[in-house]
């Protein structure tokens, strides 16, 4: 089974990292996602760039383009895994180890309904 | 990550809309700071046993108004009071505070917070020691260093700046569209000051003011997250991301300033630049041009150009052409007259800048620009004497070098064709 690991956090605490923490922080990542592609698990990862970088489409009656995020919370979505997990408990465990080498905020674990690897856009 | 820095990195991002809430609370911005400073004392004591609140700021706005309303019931009483049963059951209570925390006021909070900081009766140099005082939370001692002036200077400087401003008085009302608009022009510009402080550092001074332009960045984004819609704040915070995207380039290992067409290219923040573009698109789409989005656009073309010589210089002439109709300035002309000559030649650039001569006078950039048109030209004696002016008004000793790299060429030049004279 494939899952989505949607990775929440405060963007203002984000955002307040010194460069090394968040260097730091993308190194200890990286030791776990490493670890995941030996292991042939780990799809297409994503960091995104701030919220305010962001536009939303609302599908209505003529579509709305409006700036920012679709949700305005106190936590946002700032990036994603997808990831290869004989079931829920691997995808926990999965999460639990990236949430180790970067602590604080919250993973959504969702499973992928459809998934297109697409081309290997760089 | 260290529970310390997990905290700091907490309380510095929870920094401006606590300290505003107070400050709306208190009308003082002596009581607003001593209230904040007191929550940080307890989160300090209570985050590492208990684990982090919900939603730090109200956390801190509920603690720190409970501990200056005691302070004032002590102060008058002149009898403690039970240190702790102000801040028991802290759960329930924030729910509630967070509740009564929408986001409109609190907006406008970080809002006031950042505008009685730019009170036009402060000069540039209070108005940016009191923001990184009061809204980013730097110590006295740090912006001292970032100032190169002595603690105690800073201090009476952030004291007489924040006196000025409770003299003045500012509106703590929720403010009407235009006033809104107004206060973020004005805090707009002092952001774009705290960044130029930075920015204009070179040699020694650079490492210690360089986290200014990450300062100004920072307050940049957390204004475009409280005005998602503003097509200048996201002009703004793309110009900053731009400018701030050659940094690693713009030094070399003496510290010395290097030009744009000298600098490493591949050693550009990709990251930054694109964050940067990001914002340019979706400004651009609201059809509402400014300044800073211009200046941004410009920023974007140079980032794009991967050598100097594939740099659209075309459409930057166009647009500076735009900016000198929005801001009229002789600075701005010279630089336009710079692109123009990569366009339609020195001739016509030359003649861009010779009606600014007298305003520019005293200008070390127009004379090293008039220099090198007036160089390619072939107008070497002219071409000398404005090189001659240029390094008397340098003012850094890398300016000076640059142009005595021109006026050796010049020489060189000359005595090259003394010799090719001499064997006819």
């Amino acid at each position: 089974m494939l899952y989505a690991i949607l990775c929440y956090h405060d963007e203002d605490l984000v955002g307040s990292w010194t460069r090394e923490h968040d260097a730091n922080v993308m190194s200890k990542l990286i030791v776990v996602q490493d670890k995941l592609k030996k292991e042939g698990r780990l799809g297409p990862v994503a960091r995104l760039l701030p919220t305010t970088a962001a536009t939303t489409l609302r599908k209505d009656d003529p579509p709305l383009v409006l700036d920012g995020p679709y949700a305005e919370t106190k936590e946002q979505l700032l990036g994603f895994y997808i990831i290869d997990c004989e079931n829920l408990d691997a995808a926990v465990d999965v999460a639990r180890e990236l949430g180790a080498a970067n602590p604080g905020g919250a993973y959504e674990i969702r499973p992928v309904g459809f998934y297109e690897p697409g081309a290997g856009a760089k | 990550m260290t529970d310390t820095a997990w905290i700091d990195a907490a309380l510095t991002s929870a920094r401006p809309q606590a300290v505003g809430a107070l400050l709306r609370y208190f009308r003082n911005l002596d009581t607003a700071e001593e209230a904040f400073q007191n929550a940080c004392l307890r989160a300090l004591k209570s985050w590492p046993q208990n684990g982090p609140p919900r939603d730090p700021a109200a956390w801190l706005i509920m603690v720190g108004r409970n501990a200056a309303i005691d302070e004032v019931r002590r102060s008058h009483k002149q009898e403690a009071l039970p240190e702790d049963v102000a801040i028991s059951d802290l759960d329930d209570a924030e729910e509630e505070i967070a509740e009564r925390l929408d986001g409109s006021h609190y907006r406008d909070d970080i809002l006031r917070l950042l505008f009685i900081c730019c009170h036009p009766d402060l000069p540039a140099t209070q108005q940016i020691a009191l923001a990184l005082r009061i809204v980013s939370g730097l110590s006295v001692k740090q912006i001292a260093r970032a100032f190169l002036v002595t603690e105690p200077a800073m201090e009476q400087r952030i004291t007489r700046a924040k006196a000025k401003v409770a003299s003045a008085g500012v509106a703590f009302e929720t403010p009407g569209a235009v006033e809104r608009s107004e206060r973020l022009a004005a805090v707009a510009a002092m952001i774009y000051l705290i960044f130029n402080e930075g920015y204009s550092a070179s040699g020694e001074t650079c490492e210690i003011r360089m986290p200014l332009c990450e300062e100004a960045i920072r307050l940049a984004r957390l204004l475009l997250r409280l005005f998602q819609s503003e097509p200048e704040i996201m002009g703004l915070t793309a110009l900053l991301l731009l400018q701030h995207s050659r940094a690693p380039a713009r030094f070399d290992t003496n510290g010395e300033l290097v030009l744009l067409e000298d600098q490493d290219r591949t050693l550009w923040n990709e990251k930054l630049i694109n964050e940067g573009q990001a914002l340019i698109d979706k400004a651009m789409r609201h059809r509402r041009s400014g300044p800073y989005q211009v200046q941004a656009a410009i920023a974007a073309l140079h980032s794009h150009a991967t050598k100097p010589e594939n740099t659209d210089w075309a459409q930057i002439d166009l647009l500076y052409g735009t900016l000198e109709i929005m801001q009229p300035s002789p600075v701005i002309t010279l630089n336009r007259a710079v692109a123009a000559s990569k366009v339609r030649g020195p001739e016509a650039a030359l003649q861009m800048i010779e009606p600014l001569g007298e305003r520019l006078s005293n200008y070390f950039h127009y004379f090293g620009v008039r220099g090198a048109f007036l160089m390619q030209l072939g107008r070497n004696e002219e071409a000398r004497v404005a090189f001659d002016r240029a390094i008397a008004l340098a003012n850094t000793s890398a300016e000076a070098a640059h142009i005595r790299m021109h006026l050796d060429r010049l020489i060189r030049d000359s005595q090259g064709a003394a010799a090719a004279k001499n064997k006819k």
